[in-house]
């Protein structure tokens, strides 16, 4: 599967992206530059890692919504090809408004970073299937702003469509309804704020978020 | 000669911390009264902070080399050899009078400058630890500070992108006016790869990276080398403001940068700014350099060369490069949207001129700027050492669980994951051991190996306090035994050497009394000191800390399969202690929560004990018989049980032979040092007790793990239940009172 990781110059987890995808599929995913406008030919799979893309100034993923690779993520999104985003490649994903919601400062205050509990909701889409019975998680998140928020309405709607793919078991950051993971009504764009590549080997944060990239490399 | 240039009075010299006799060595040299710009350079580079003067005469002690040495101290930051051509690159570093002036702003940018000590060598970041020290739980400042520290530890080091990864926190009212913020990177490079601030030669170009010079942090040096009084937060305005975001980039650019062998020399502006990285790579090179300030990039206008040459603007870089080669700088430095400006040249004529709107405003030789800051001989007296006090002079209380829940919810022990909660210890995806796990040392996996380094951050003040000689012995020898716990082999140290006043004879001897100690721990353990920094003046109205003198120790795990922790007790595990147990209370934790008794003489460190004992336990370890392992330390062996239970989820039955002349409460709480809690499955504990006896080490069975409570002899039950909701709420509680209540 030929996958590639977007690289914002404060992007942090883009090393941490690149070796879990190598890892599991067995290639190296192309590190694309912020400032280019094209994915390279052939891309199937995206991740926008996580970090500070833009320093965080002015708001969590803000900037980066407007660079000069998004336009190419967004056509490609409208493809229907995989595209994941995780911390502030979440951030990101609702900032450039492929996925429903925002995520706002975590309720507490401060920055949390701990082995989090989740639960899978919806364990039939493609980021999601190769989890077979197992419904439960632990994946790090490491976040100062993770607060999932949307209106009611919106909560009940993506909650009837099974757009809500992992929630909190102890809910860290005060998010709606403990909403953790949300993907977009076609399926294809999944955000998340824990960081399923910082848990796809034993001597390092478990293994619960192999199954995630294995997921991936059969529905592409 | 006349003695003061023009605008120039006996009380700006003294304002910028020169006294007479400084002064006189400045007119000697210079053969003329320096100017304002000059005055400025001599004030930093002579500064406590940049010189040293008053604990070069005494650093010597240390012992610096070794096989495993590559680079002692005298450089940025130290580096050792770790194998396959690799090494490890680093240094702790003090950042206590700013982070108490403004705690978010000074531990944040304390965390900056000790990564840029690190990469600047071409090491990339790969773990961050800190050790802080806060005055009395209950004083005005302590939760203000706590959070604002914390919160600048995390907001830094979480965005650049570095795990922050252990670290200790301590709390005594000694601290009260002067906290400690100690901040500690570590980084990985190939051996061949390192980069120095020595190697420039004259004609090079002097190429500015980084963020534009502000007004921020003018004279920071040389307020890091004063005393505080009541006026102090008045200083503010010299407190130093960080952006890590553009850190992460410059460390991406620089990287970058130093793959391209276009670099001859160097140095990140750290205190006093562009004049000490001038000035050090001048002075390692043995040349001149010639700067024209016009071309420093300014943040604000109209900046003066004084203002230039005294900022200590943040996430800035000096490189001297190979001539011709500045377009590859500006390519990559422009890539990554940072400044890169040509601001100068090396020169042959050994002096440091600058040059400003078309006027020379500074000429003056480098090398006195170096070698002829003064070194003072500090007179001092070596504190009267506290007799020892033994369990036996100590009233036994009647309930030693009750006495253990008490231990273990004061504010040293318990649960600081009110901290660690708050930075990222995970990214880099190499994080094996955290503060979260229970391990005595941080465990990082060297990246596409299977082999790790082991972090420690170690010192136990009131041991220093009690006895300066063997409290510093003390402190390296903990690292050194947190580092064997994990199975690591231990390699070497940095210091971060934290006191009051060394003009005071008292604090003078403190200080020398833990340099001697440490210095005579590291010969004997083989674990050099290979980089560090002094901190002076931590006092605040004549009042001084207590002596503190951290050590950051690092070792190899050669084998991560081969390692231990002290969360893999299960039932019917024997317990066993390595090492002599003999009641040892003086400047204990129990003395000083129990009785509120801050007495007696810090336990005596046997650094013979300390290495057989140490070497014996890290072969059981790699022999695989060990299941749990944790040091004695703060609050003995029922506290090392505690932590074991709690963190396996195990009970643990100790037991106290009556016939001992060892009193309960000494088995139980003493501080005796070279010591190891270790469990193992019977058949294993069984073949360890055999080798021990065979190599002459002292072992003792203490007890089983099993059941839900830590018990002694069938009574004095505590359960872990109970236990854990105290241990982890003190310091909640402490920071979130209102939340709490409202839960």
């Amino acid at each position: 599967m030929k996958s590639a990781v977007i690289v914002f110059p404060g992007s942090n987890c883009d090393r941490d992206a690149h070796d879990a995808i190598e890892r599991v599929t067995g290639e190296k995913p192309a590190m694309v530059w912020h400032q280019e406008s094209d994915l390279p030919e052939g891309t199937e799979f995206v991740m926008i890692p996580g970090g500070f893309s833009y320093g965080d100034y002015l708001r969590c993923g803000a900037m980066a919504s407007r660079s000069a690779i998004l336009p190419a993520v967004v056509a490609h999104a409208a493809t229907g090809a995989p595209v994941l985003g995780v911390c502030n490649g979440f951030q990101i994903l609702t900032e450039s408004g492929l996925l429903p919601g925002a995520l706002m400062r975590n309720a507490g205050l401060t920055f949390v970073c701990e082995k989090a509990p989740l639960k899978i909701d919806n364990g039939n889409t493609r980021f999601t299937s190769r989890y077979g019975s197992t419904s439960e998680l632990i994946i790090p998140i490491a976040h100062h702003d993770g607060n999932y928020f949307a209106d009611a309405e919106t909560l009940d709607r993506i909650e009837g469509e099974g757009q809500v793919v992992f929630r909190y078991g102890n809910n860290p950051n005060g998010s709606q309804r403990d909403i953790a993971g949300v993907m977009n009504e076609q399926g294809n764009v999944l955000g998340m704020m824990p960081h399923p590549e910082r848990a796809v080997d034993e001597k390092h944060g478990g293994t619960d978020g192999l199954a995630l990239f294995e997921s991936l490399l059969g529905s592409a | 000669m006349t003695q003061y240039a023009d605008g120039i009075t006996a009380e700006i010299v003294a304002e910028h911390g020169i006294n007479d006799e400084e002064y006189a060595i400045i007119l000697d040299r210079l053969g003329r009264a320096p100017n304002m710009v000059e005055l400025g350079i001599f004030s930093v580079m002579w500064s406590e902070h940049c010189s040293y003067k008053s604990s070069r005469a005494h650093l010597g002690k240390f012992p610096t080399s070794g096989e495993k040495v590559i680079q002692g101290p005298g450089e940025n930051a130290g580096v050792i050899d770790i194998g396959d051509g690799q090494a490890a690159i680093f240094k702790m570093e003090s950042h206590n009078h700013p982070s108490y002036i403004e705690p978010y702003q000074g531990a944040a940018t304390g965390v900056g400058g000790i990564l840029r000590d690190v990469f600047t060598m071409g090491a990339r970041p790969v773990a961050l630890l800190n050790a802080l020290r806060f005055g009395a739980p209950d004083h005005e400042k302590t939760q203000h500070l706590v959070g604002g520290v914390v919160a600048g530890i995390g907001g830094y080091g979480n965005c650049v992108g570095v795990p922050t990864v252990g670290g200790e926190t301590n709390f005594h009212e000694g601290y009260n006016g002067n906290i400690l913020v100690n901040a500690m990177a570590v980084g990985l490079a190939d051996a061949d790869k390192i980069f120095y601030a020595r190697g420039a030669e004259p004609g090079q170009p002097i190429v500015y990276v980084g963020s534009k010079t502000g007004r921020d942090g003018i004279h920071g040096a040389t307020m890091a080398s004063a005393e505080f009084d009541d006026e102090s937060e008045e200083k503010r305005p010299t407190v130093q403001v960080g952006d890590p975001f553009v850190e992460k980039k410059l460390i991406e650019a620089c990287l970058e940068l130093m793959a391209t062998d276009a670099i001859a020399a160097i140095q990140d502006m750290g205190a006093a700014g562009l004049t000490s990285s001038s000035v050090e790579m001048a002075d390692k090179g043995g040349i001149g350099i010639k700067l024209i300030m016009d071309d420093v990039p300014q943040r604000e206008e109209n900046m003066s060369t004084y203002e230039m040459m005294l900022s200590e603007s943040q996430e800035r870089m000096l490189v001297i490069m190979k001539p011709g080669r500045e377009d590859v700088a500006k390519a990559i430095f422009e890539k990554w949207e940072l400044d890169v400006a040509v601001i100068g040249e090396t020169t042959d004529t050994g002096r440091m001129v600058l040059e400003h709107k078309g006027e020379i405003v500074c000429d003056i030789p480098v090398a006195p700027l170096a070698d002829d800051a003064p070194k003072y001989e500090r007179p001092y007296f070596a504190p009267e050492v506290r007799a020892q006090i033994n369990a036996k002079d100590v009233a036994q209380p009647s309930h030693m669980g009750e006495v253990l829940l008490k231990l273990m919810s004061s504010p040293n022990m318990a649960s600081k994951a009110w901290i660690w909660r708050q930075y990222d210890r995970h990214v880099m995806a190499d994080t094996a051991a955290s503060s979260e796990d229970p391990s005595d040392a941080a465990i990082v996996r060297v990246h596409g190996t299977n082999k790790a380094l082991a972090i420690t951050a170690d010192c136990t003040p009131r041991y220093c306090y009690a006895d300066p000689f063997e409290g510093g012995k003390q402190a390296v020898a903990e690292a050194w035994r947190n580092l064997t716990a994990t199975g690591a082999d231990p390699i070497a140290i940095t210091d971060c050497l934290n006191f009051g006043n060394p003009e005071r004879e008292e604090i003078m001897g403190q200080f020398v009394g833990c340099v001697e100690g440490m210095a005579q721990a590291c010969a004997a353990l083989n674990f050099p000191v290979v980089s560090g920094n002094v901190s002076l003046y931590n006092e605040t109205n004549g009042v001084a800390i207590p002596p503190t003198p951290a050590v950051g120790g690092v070792g190899l795990i050669p084998d991560m399969d081969k390692r231990a922790g002290f969360g893999c007790m299960t039932e019917g595990h024997i317990l066993m202690v390595v090492g002599k147990t003999t009641g040892a209370m003086g400047a204990s934790t129990y003395l000083r929560v129990i009785e509120g008794r801050e007495e007696g003489g810090a336990p005596l460190v046997h650094l013979d004990l300390e290495k057989t004992n140490g070497n014996f336990v890290r072969g059981q370890i790699r022999a695989g018989r060990i299941s749990a392992c944790h040091d004695l330390s703060d609050g003995g062996l029922a506290c090392a049980a505690a932590d074991m239970a709690l963190a396996s989820d195990t009970g643990i039955k100790l037991a106290h032979d009556a016939d001992s002349d060892v009193p309960m409460h000494g088995f139980l709480f003493g501080e005796d040092q070279a010591r190891y809690l270790l469990a193992a499955k019977k058949d294993d504990a069984i073949a360890i007790i055999q080798d021990a006896k065979a190599e002459d080490i002292d072992i003792q069975v203490v007890g089983l793990a099993g059941g839900t409570a830590v018990s002694v002899n069938g009574a004095h039950h505590l359960e872990l239940d109970r236990l854990r909701a105290a241990w982890e709420g003190w310091l909640p509680e402490l920071m979130e009172p209102a939340a709490e209540a409202a839960e």
